[in-house]
């Protein structure tokens, strides 16, 4: 490999960012200082070049401190990784929330994507730009940047927005709903008195408690009530709203690098704190919940709460049982994977276990991404242990030592509670070497996204990890034989994940007796849009649409469902008419469409379906990677043709047939399933609500048949 | 190891030294026929004599697969596959004319051809009128854009479009040397430059993709200038660009002032003079004049590829002519 690079040399500040991750240089090769010693060895082969997944970790290091990566900056990271400096840029403009210039220290990212857009995000960007100034490149001088973001996860409370503060350490703000004050005063320069700390995070803060957030949605139409106080937990017990200080093992002071925590815990002067993981789930408390049980009733941040209300009771059931009846156990429960594909979990483990290959991973895919999906986010910051236990069963199961969770980058809450959690059970040795001693050894990694939908494509997340452009790769070979490093690896979602606790409780057969069919077990859905009470809802496999709506509470006053979209931008619209649809696999591909990742995103008359299939064809403009022409390609003349449609009436009907053949190509030939579902969402609200209906004979339409020409 | 068992197997330039491969047999448009266990299903249409066309596929690189126009049909498969690199496996029952692989496929050209400038790309033209593509109906192309303007966009975000024009990658041609020019216009982000570039041939990663999407682009490190980048001038990236994106600037020079006539180009192939290792050169000679060097792909030692020296360093020859 033949490295070159400029003269720049890194900042003090940018050296450390590196340097903390990494620890000092120890050569000259490296980028330290020139010794005598350096004369006499050679810096090379494969113990220089096998860094290079940690390119991913530095690069979010130098981000978080300095704010964007300079050319100085890469050169370091790529002296002391020994990557090739090229490679670096294209896998630092890979990801959205990486700069390449220099820019504001904070960065702001409002959310208007389809179901803040359904709660009012329109209005509130159009307000931003009067008073915070038009979105988009700054420079440095200025205080803050904002951008129109996709999908933030924080859909039950919209419109959302996440302001992000390069600094040591970093910090957040989370604004949901967020208003035009708040995101002025967080772009503000004039920092007003210390704001509390988020009240979960800052157990030494006393008095600092905080209950719920004041929420107020009625600053936008169209707005949903707010979720918070729509939804007092019932049962929960009466301190759940606020929640519990106590952190174990939490050091008084600002990190330092002793810390477990990558975010300072303090928020951006200006913010409001976020209302506890819990205001998500209006069936909090429930006993008869199974997946969110301890939402709102355990505190996410206790080891020994979790401990207490039955955790790690699955993984001593594991333990006593074995790997193979373990996989046994998840054969027989049925449980197809969560993430869209719903291909069965136990042949996944299975055929990862009969590999001989050695090591072997397990990847916690927690890219959550597809717009209208939060569930994720929600057990993560509500119930961060059962997603480390659940990984430690997988990993026990399969043989393998190594775990990562590759979670988005727009999670920093979520991010801090997993953190916390795996910082708990090592020290407990719930993770590490010789877990509850039974010479089992395993251990998880956090490694976070950053800016990317493609990520949470399997393949792609494995590029990411290994410090590559996060570009899906050919299958076959797949993830089970060639995974990551080239190695056995099992993926599976968080929601997945977290099943296997019930599955090993109850017993494979026992939880398959939950649910319909060729569905069984507990769902999670992502109810949000224009609906009384979003949220993420857990019901067992069999429920229609109608019962999940009824249970959020329907359309707002006066209102009526218009559509729903199921899946999200990757799934399909179905008509307001069509509610008795069941939730299941089978149920939903009969009816023509898909349950993908359980969104249930609701559209009432209101809301303007032109401008919501724009932003999906935005979206997908936005987050295809790149690598292959129909997807590449297709999605930008899919956005095109449909901003011509719902522009300008005429030349619909070429149009029409444009869009079909368009979208008929990226289904067909595209590499990854961003491409192939990239026209199902546009293609379902032609075909299903007749967004465009054609003219009569002799309209607008361009041609005088009465049908379209496919 | 495939590429030089290939090589070898198509040359017969050296001894063979892997055992001899199983025959698997599959269908190809209903025709039945036998190919060696690894192969491609490209290499098997080729042996059946169809004529499957490809742009970012390289004979002398590992298939990338990027550009969608091999695909082919598949019995019982719910995508379409890529012939460049989908391996055959027995019983197989591939379509290559197929309604749906001629709609992708055509589809694929369509797009390209309203994006990026095909002109010098080899075999447009044809295929594009044979698959019946119409570019324009995608609306007339947008208005270049300046130079480096590309090189700043940012992954996740783009301007929203009008719908009256369609976007493509037209720009000004980066002319930073002296030896060849890039001109990312004609660019349709097949790989094989980085590809050839870095771990596949050259080593020398001077060139990656940045950005994402359709803002992807070839770049070297913050789209510096080439002489501050790792590249070394070998130009391999040349020798596997299947567009004419990368060009040697004599080429580019002949172009622009309208004189670059291939029909009135020799081909004549030696050995380089430089060292001992003897790579073959083929020397493209066009009014006594040298105005490009490429190498033989199939010679078993340096498969197309050369250094500087034998890339670019032909200048005396004519130089000494003219004294």
């Amino acid at each position: 490999m033949d490295l070159r690079f400029l003269d720049a040399l890194p900042s003090s500040e940018e050296q450390a960012a590196v340097d903390a991750v990494l620890g000092p240089p120890d050569s000259a090769w490296v980028g330290g200082a020139r010794t005598e010693d350096d004369l006499r060895r050679a810096h090379g082969g494969h113990a220089a070049r096998g860094q290079r997944h940690l390119l991913l970790p530095v690069l979010h290091a130098v981000n978080d401190r300095v704010g964007y990566l300079s050319q100085a900056a890469l050169d370091y990271v790529c002296r002391r990784l020994t990557v090739p400096p090229a490679e670096a840029y294209g896998v630092a403009t890979f990801y959205a929330m990486f700069a390449v210039r220099e820019r504001p220290k904070k960065v702001m990212h409002v959310c208007t994507d389809i179901a803040c857009k359904a709660l009012g995000s329109d209005a509130l960007v159009a307000e931003l730009e009067e008073r915070v100034g038009h979105h988009g490149p700054r420079g440095a001088d200025a205080e803050v940047e904002w951008h129109h973001s996709p999908c933030l996860g924080m859909c039950e409370r919209g419109p959302a927005a996440l302001t992000l503060e390069a600094g040591e350490p970093p910090t957040y703000a989370v604004s949901a709903p967020a208003t035009c004050e708040v995101l002025a005063r967080l772009g503000g320069r004039a920092a007003p008195a210390a704001a509390p700390g988020d009240a979960s995070a800052n157990g030494h803060r006393e008095g600092a408690e905080v209950g719920l957030a004041p929420v107020d949605g009625a600053a936008f139409t169209g707005a949903a009530e707010p979720a918070g106080a729509a939804a007092p937990p019932a049962g929960a017990p009466a301190d759940a709203s606020a929640e519990p200080p106590a952190r174990t093992a939490d050091p008084s002071v600002e990190p330092a690098a002793a810390s477990p925590l990558t975010f300072g815990t303090a928020l951006i002067p200006g913010g409001e704190p976020e209302p506890p993981a819990e205001a998500a789930v209006p069936q909090a408390g429930d006993p008869e919940l199974v997946l969110l049980r301890r939402i709102g009733t355990v505190d996410p941040e206790s080891l020994d709460d979790y401990r207490a209300a039955g955790g790690y009771n699955a993984l001593r059931q594991a333990f006593k049982i074995g790997p193979a009846r373990v996989i046994q156990e998840v054969l027989d429960s049925g449980l197809v994977g969560r993430g869209g594909a719903a291909f069965p979990t136990g042949r996944k483990w299975d055929a990862t276990a009969r590999q001989p290959d050695r090591p072997k991973y397990l990847i916690c895919n927690a890219d959550e991404s597809e717009p209208g999906t939060f569930k994720d986010r929600v057990v993560i910051e509500g119930d961060p242990f059962s997603l480390v236990e659940s990984m430690t069963i997988a990993g026990y199961a399969i043989g393998a030592t190594h775990g990562y969770v590759y979670l988005r980058g727009e999670y920093p809450r979520a991010l801090q509670r997993l953190e916390n959690a795996l910082a708990a059970a090592r020290e407990r040795n719930l993770l590490g070497t010789d877990i509850l001693g039974t010479g089992f050894d395993f251990d998880i990694e956090v490694r976070r996204g950053a800016g990317a939908y493609i990520c949470g494509e399997e393949t792609a997340i494995f590029n990411s990890i290994e410090g590559e452009r996060g570009e899906p790769r050919s299958k076959p070979p797949f993830p089970v034989e060639k995974g990551l490093f080239g190695k056995p690896t099992v993926i599976n979602n968080v929601e997945t994940l977290i099943n296997v606790l019930p599955i090993l409780e109850m017993g494979g057969p026992g939880y398959a007796a939950i649910g319909t069919g060729r569905s069984t077990g507990p769902k999670l859905f992502c109810v949000s849009g224009t609906v009384r009470r979003p949220g993420i809802y857990e019901l067992p496999f069999g429920a229609t649409l109608r019962e999940l709506l009824e249970l959020a509470g329907g359309a707002p006053e006066g209102r009526e469902i218009r559509a729903v979209l199921l899946g999200g931008a990757a799934g399909g619209f179905v008509r307001g008419d069509e509610l008795d649809i069941p939730l299941t696999f089978e149920g939903t591909r009969e009816a023509g469409t898909t349950l993908g990742s359980g969104v249930i995103l609701v559209l009432d008359d209101t809301v303007d379906l032109g401008g919501v299939l724009l932003r999906i064809a935005q979206f997908f403009r936005d987050e295809s990677c790149g690598q292959c022409v129909p997807c590449r390609v297709g999605t930008v003349r899919q956005e095109e043709a449909l901003h011509r449609m719902v522009n300008a009436p005429a030349g619909r009907r070429t149009d029409l047939t444009l869009l079909r053949e368009v979208g008929g190509a990226m289904r067909d030939a595209s590499i990854c399933g961003l491409g192939q579902t990239a026209w199902n969402a546009v293609e379902s609200a032609i075909d299903r609500l007749g967004v465009f209906p054609l003219e009569p004979a002799g309209g607008s339409g361009g041609t005088s048949a009465g049908t379209e020409q496919p | 190891m495939t590429i030089q068992d290939d090589t070898v197997r198509r040359t017969g330039m050296s001894v063979p030294l892997a055992p001899p491969r199983r025959l698997v047999e599959l269908s190809i448009d209903g025709e039945t026929i036998a190919v060696p266990e690894g192969e491609t299903i490209l290499t098997a249409c080729e042996t059946a004599g169809k004529d499957i066309p490809t742009l970012c596929y390289g004979d002398t690189l590992t298939p990338k697969n990027a550009c969608r126009v091999c695909v082919v049909e598949l019995e019982g498969a719910r995508v379409l596959a890529p012939a460049c690199s989908r391996k055959v496996e027995a019983g197989m029952v591939v379509k290559t004319d197929s309604e749906r692989a001629r709609h992708s496929r055509k589809l694929v050209l369509e797009l390209l051809a309203s994006s990026v400038d095909l002109s010098t790309t080899p075999r447009a033209a044809e295929w594009l009128e044979s698959y019946g593509a119409e570019p324009e109906r995608f609306g007339p192309a947008a208005a270049p854009a300046a130079i480096g303007e590309r090189d700043k966009l940012h992954a996740g975000a783009h301007e929203l479009p009008s719908g009256e024009a369609a976007a493509t990658v037209h720009q000004p041609p980066k002319v930073d040397n002296e030896l060849y020019v890039r001109d990312y216009a004609k660019c349709i982000l097949c790989y094989k430059c980085v590809d050839a570039c870095g771990e596949q041939w050259q080593n020398t990663f001077a060139i990656g993709v940045a950005g994402r999407g359709f803002d992807a682009r070839i770049s070297t490190e913050h789209n510096n200038p080439l002489p501050d980048s790792a590249c070394v001038y070998c130009g391999n990236c040349i020798e596997v660009c299947p567009t004419g994106a990368l060009s040697f600037k004599s080429e580019f020079d002949r172009r622009a002032e309208g004189s670059w006539d291939e029909s009135r180009q020799t081909q004549t192939t030696t050995i380089c003079t430089y060292c001992g290792v003897g790579c073959n050169v083929t020397l493209h000679v066009q009014d006594n004049e040298i105005v490009k060097v490429t190498s033989p792909h199939e010679n078993p030692v340096t498969h197309g590829n050369l250094c500087i020296k034998g890339r670019f360093g032909f200048q005396h020859v004519q130089n000494r002519r003219r004294d």
